[in-house]
């Protein structure tokens, strides 16, 4: 895992200090989102694609599909896997190598989203059941980072499965056609500083803060992923003031990636 | 690999309409990322590649610190959604071949003696990948460099040329490099000539190689114009715009 | 000075790493290299010329430590007789207990400064190998207690401080803050909230047009406008 570096004292401080009065060093509010930037369709090797700018976080998502075979226990559903990878290009805190614990979180709390957020109808990738069924790869490549992977990646794997067209032509299985949808769950996280609450943090944010806690919403307004990260702790309100965020933020970039998908 | 396909028509035209010496389409943006000392973005036909540098920073692992120079540490990478059928995540020995030739390349140009002890990172990642991915990565890597202020004796610039169909062409695209009998790919210092990066695989005569690396110098000296515009615009500079120097010059 | 006047012979055309340089009668300065005929830039920057040596101002780049540099540098380690500070270059710079202004017994490094305390210090000496070594042992070095930290690439810093300081002066002026410059491109500042903010503003605003003309006129305007009031 890679070193921790301290953000300076000063620095620290200063964030604390804007904090008690309601804004960020960014310019904005606690719950304030930072701008987001979605495109779709820009990977011509993969069967969906979608590049999110989140403030200064970059984020990649390839789609690949395949033809494989089920896991025993779902005999008649597709199969799908989820991988990050924090590539050194994005940050010097972040080594070569096989993925370290932050990716591997990463990428599972993504899966989480999708899976129990019921994106993707598994049903209906299934080609015979028990012997072939669409295998998907989620892969998400960060390209710069600048805090909220969660975030990030989340809407770009949503992103890019709403433009994923199954390959069945190359492989023998009929014609393409468009990845069949569910639902849309979109993540929000928060980080707890000195008793505040940010929404969408930013590098230097994340640094100090002291808890983290990601939402998964899903536009019924349910909850279907959750994950709190980082030693410290949240009370329930403010659990629920996240969620509260966390439901509104979802449906805004909803209706989004509804345009961007058009 | 045989193939049906008419990889040079009766015109002398290309799969994709090009004529034997023409370049794909080609894109370059320098300072697309903002932790990175320095970047470069690439798109070259359907090729798309990042570029970013670190450093000089201090050098990682420390065993490797060299006491008289800054090492320059090149790591080429593809996403796994970067080819037709999905590559697994992680280095395999093509990538840490290209790695080294690449790192071998720029070492070549970067004055390392300034630098002692340090390590100058350079990461490249291929997000989309059709045929001279480490041509592209070494002419992106190289912009990244001078975003990067890293000084330089100049940048490089890289293409590659080959056969198909018997004929020499430059710049292979996928289907080519795969139905094509040979492959070059070529980098240079288009200000002093020097070739720092070669590599062969196929079979070709002497002038047919002769041929195909002349047609992969005169591209490059084309993408060494491109990669100067790009490093211009980012500085946000026409050519020629007249700019202060310093405080003791300007108001 | 206004932005309709000729150029001036002082304002110069970017340059690029491997451009050839018209130098009639020059030396090679800093970011200039010759290959014995003709001399080539090596960075990506300005031309300038001073004391008959052709340099180029370089836009982008790591600082590089210079004796005498009053440099902000970072504490990231702590050791027995020493601690290792981070002064934004690529080598971390050692500073031993015999280089501060107090009294420190082996092993109580901790009771002084602690890892992310942050220093005005001085660049003592750079060897041939480039170690770098660092100083606290002169007038107004210390530690920075409060304040914030910014970080601009160090290029910039000339522009920040302006010609015989009238830059810095005009920041100070324009919002009653303390404000210091390190050579390494750090700059700490220390006032008001709502006028640190305006501050950083008007920083950010020199790094971004630091070699464009009128600049001068920008950030005075900027200073003008006043802080903009924080939101509830």
């Amino acid at each position: 895992m890679a070193e921790y570096s301290p953000v300076a004292d000063i620095k620290r401080d200063h964030i604390l200090k804007l904090i008690g009065k309601g804004v960020r060093p960014d310019g904005r509010r606690l719950d304030e989102q930072r701008p987001l930037d979605v495109e779709t369709g820009i990977i011509s090797s993969a069967e969906g694609s979608a590049r999110v700018r989140l403030g200064n976080t970059q984020v990649l998502v390839g789609i690949k599909m395949s033809v494989g075979e089920p896991f025993a226990d779902t005999p008649d559903r597709g199969v799908l896997t989820t991988n990050a990878e924090l590539i050194p290009m994005a940050s010097e805190t972040f080594e070569t190598g096989p993925p370290g614990e932050e990716a591997i979180e990463i990428a599972r709390v993504v899966d989480r989203a999708i899976r129990e957020g019921q994106a993707i109808d598994l049903k209906a990738l299934c080609l015979e059941p028990g012997k072939a069924v669409w295998i998907l790869f989620v892969d998400i490549h960060v390209l710069d980072y600048d805090g909220n992977l969660f975030d990030a990646a989340t809407i770009g794997a949503l992103a890019a499965l709403m433009t994923t067209k199954v390959p069945a032509k190359q492989f023998e299985r009929g014609e393409d056609f468009k990845l069949p949808l569910l639902h849309q769950p979109v993540a929000c996280t928060a980080v707890k500083i000195d008793g505040s609450v940010l929404v969408d943090p930013t590098f230097d944010e994340e640094s100090i803060a002291a808890a983290r806690l990601t939402v998964a919403t899903v536009e019924t307004g349910h909850l279907c992923a959750m994950q709190k990260g980082h030693g410290g702790s949240f009370r329930f309100e403010e659990v629920l003031h996240i969620v509260e965020v966390a439901r509104k933020m979802g449906e805004q970039i909803r209706s989004r990636l509804a345009q961007e998908a058009s | 690999m045989e193939t049906d396909l008419k990889l040079i028509d009766e015109n002398g035209r290309r799969l994709d309409g090009r004529r034997p010496d023409e370049l794909r389409p080609l894109r370059i943006e320098a300072g697309v990322l903002r932790r990175a000392d320095g970047s470069a973005y690439v798109e070259w036909g359907l090729n798309k590649i990042y570029a970013a540098v670190y450093g000089p920073r201090e050098c990682h692992p420390r065993h490797l610190q060299n006491p008289q120079r800054a090492l320059v540490q090149c790591r080429y990478n593809m996403a796994s959604f970067s080819v037709g059928d999905r590559k697994r995540p992680g280095p395999d020995r093509r990538s840490q071949e290209i790695s080294k030739i690449i790192s071998e390349a720029l070492e070549h140009v970067v004055f390392t003696e300034f630098f002692p002890r340090t390590s100058i990172d350079v990461y490249i990642e291929v997000v989309e990948a059709n045929a001279g991915t480490r041509c592209a990565g070494l002419t992106a890597a190289s912009v990244a460099l001078a975003d990067a202020g890293v000084p330089m004796k100049g940048l490089v610039a890289s293409c590659a040329a080959g056969k198909v169909a018997n004929t020499v062409v430059l710049d292979l695209t996928k289907e080519e490099d795969n139905f094509g009998q040979a492959d070059i790919p070529f980098g240079l210092v288009p200000r002093t000539g020097e070739i720092v990066l070669l590599q062969m695989d196929g079979d070709l005569s002497i002038e047919e190689f002769t041929q195909g690396v002349e047609m992969a110098t005169r591209a490059c000296h084309q993408i060494h114009e491109l990669q100067k515009e790009a490093l211009r615009r980012r500085y946000g500079v026409a050519a020629g715009e007249q700019l202060a120097a310093g405080p003791e010059e300007a108001a | 000075m206004s932005e309709t006047a000729p150029a001036r012979p002082a304002a110069r055309e970017l340059v690029l790493p491997g451009e050839a340089l018209e130098a009639k009668g020059l030396r090679p300065g800093a970011g200039v290299f010759s290959d014995g005929r003709q001399l080539y830039a090596s960075v990506l920057g300005i031309r300038s010329v001073r004391n008959n040596a052709l340099h180029i101002v370089p836009l982008v780049g790591r600082y590089i430590p210079v004796p005498g540099d009053e440099v902000i540098g970072k504490i990231i380690d702590v050791m027995s007789s020493s601690w290792l500070v981070d002064i934004h270059s690529p080598y971390p710079a050692p500073l031993h207990t015999d280089e501060v202004p107090w009294r420190v017994e082996f092993g109580e490094t901790h009771k002084f400064m602690q890892v992310g305390d942050a220093i005005l210090c001085r660049v003592a000496s750079v060897d041939e190998v480039k170690r770098v070594r660092v100083t606290m042992q002169d007038y107004g070095l210390r530690k920075l207690q409060g304040g914030l930290l910014v970080e601009i690439p160090h290029s910039k810093v000339p522009r920040v401080i302006g010609k015989n300081g009238s830059m810095i002066g005009l920041l100070k002026t324009g919002t009653q803050c303390r404000i210091i410059v390190g050579q390494n491109g750090r700059i700490w500042l220390d006032g008001e909230l709502d006028h640190v903010l305006l501050a950083v503003q008007a920083i950010r605003l020199i790094e971004a047009e630091a070699h464009r003309l009128g600049l001068t006129e920008k950030v005075k305007a900027l200073l003008a406008a006043g802080p903009a009031p924080t939101p509830r």
